[in-house]
């Protein structure tokens, strides 16, 4: 393998998981704005 | 497939796997059920996604500190068996990504913790993290003995936050719980130093058996047992759980105390011979579980 490949295939993976992190973050916002919406009414 | 010759392997960015293990995710497990059980017992319930969130930035700011300790001690590490196959000693990641990592996380799970709970636990959650990197990492650990002692209430917080996210304020019942993971510090980790001293010893860290001496650390053992015992039945005592709790409590503390006294009289000297400590420090993490499982259970009891 290639030097190149391998910083190539580790920048993927921790693209990948940066990616999914940031989807769950954003849908996790989402609930607790949800949440500290209905506390405050 | 031909192997990667590197002069310098941190150069390459760094695996995720070792982005994750700078965390500590086993010594995160331990925090995060303490803080769940904090959470747990308290008496108001928050909706399911806060209390999640809560958990969450636990074990994030859990994992700040192992990054930060992991960034701060990766020469010492490199120096003891135990440690030097972690990310940083073993050269497979520079030392700046860990301490931007550490410091980006703890900045995160502060935040983001005070934006969903409240900023009381966020406070705490802060001053946990800096007193587990600042005060005892990098100012107690390397000067002495005592370091296990005071340091001890950096992983003593975890309950209380829990307790503060759901209800906002402080009261009895937490600070007792803290009082109980402070007092069970020394002991666990005393029993652990015993049979890997040389370890710390090579490390240059003047944890008790390398200051004190092997008979000094047994005495020390079984005399912070005593209080930590008395923490654990206190919250029976004073009326804050019911007899589950209380009996159960009184049980594990008393194996704890019979297992400390064995300590306190065994005679080994080589690691290898060091059943009595090793079975202590087994025993001591499944004490802390137990206790805050059946803790968990009691006042659900009682509800």
């Amino acid at each position: 393998m290639k030097l190149e490949d391998e910083i190539v295939r580790r920048q993927r993976a921790r693209a990948r998981i940066l990616a999914l992190l940031l989807g769950g973050f954003v849908v996790l916002v989402f609930f607790i704005t949800i949440a500290k919406t209905g506390m405050n009414r | 497939m031909p192997a990667i010759e590197l002069t310098n392997p941190a150069a390459l960015p760094a695996d995720w796997r070792d982005i994750l293990a700078l965390t500590k995710p086993r010594v995160m497990s331990l925090v995060v059920f303490s803080g769940l059980c904090g959470l747990l017992v308290a008496p108001a319930m928050p909706p399911l996604v806060l209390g999640f969130t809560a958990i969450l930035c636990i074990a994030l700011g859990a994992g700040a500190c192992g990054a930060l300790n992991q960034w701060y001690e990766a020469d010492i590490d490199a120096k003891m068996r135990r440690t030097a196959k972690r990310p940083l000693p073993a050269g497979r990641m520079d030392r700046q990504s860990a301490l931007h990592f550490g410091v980006g996380l703890a900045f995160f799970s502060v935040l983001l913790m005070g934006l969903a709970t409240n900023w009381l636990a966020a406070a705490l959650l802060a001053v946990s993290i800096l007193f587990y990197v600042l005060v005892y990492t990098v100012w107690l650990k390397p000067r002495t003995a005592q370091n296990i002692v005071i340091g001890g209430a950096a992983g003593a917080f975890p309950p209380l936050i829990g307790w503060v996210a759901a209800t906002g304020h402080v009261s009895a019942l937490p600070l007792l719980l803290f009082a109980i993971i402070f007092l069970w510090t020394p002991p666990h980790f005393w029993a652990l130093s015993l049979f890997v001293r040389s370890d710390y010893a090579a490390a240059g860290i003047p944890m008790l058996p390398v200051v004190a001496g092997v008979p000094s650390t047994r005495r020390q053992i079984f005399l912070y047992s005593l209080p930590m015992a008395a923490a654990a039945i206190a919250p029976w005592i004073l009326g804050l759980t019911g007899l589950v709790y209380g009996a159960s409590a009184a049980v594990l503390s008393g194996v704890f105390l019979i297992l400390a006294a064995r300590v306190l009289v065994s005679r080994a000297s080589e690691p290898a011979e060091m059943a009595a400590e090793k079975k202590l420090f087994a025993y001591s993490v499944f004490y802390l579980f137990a206790l805050f499982a059946i803790l968990v259970a009691d006042r659900w009891l009682a509800a």
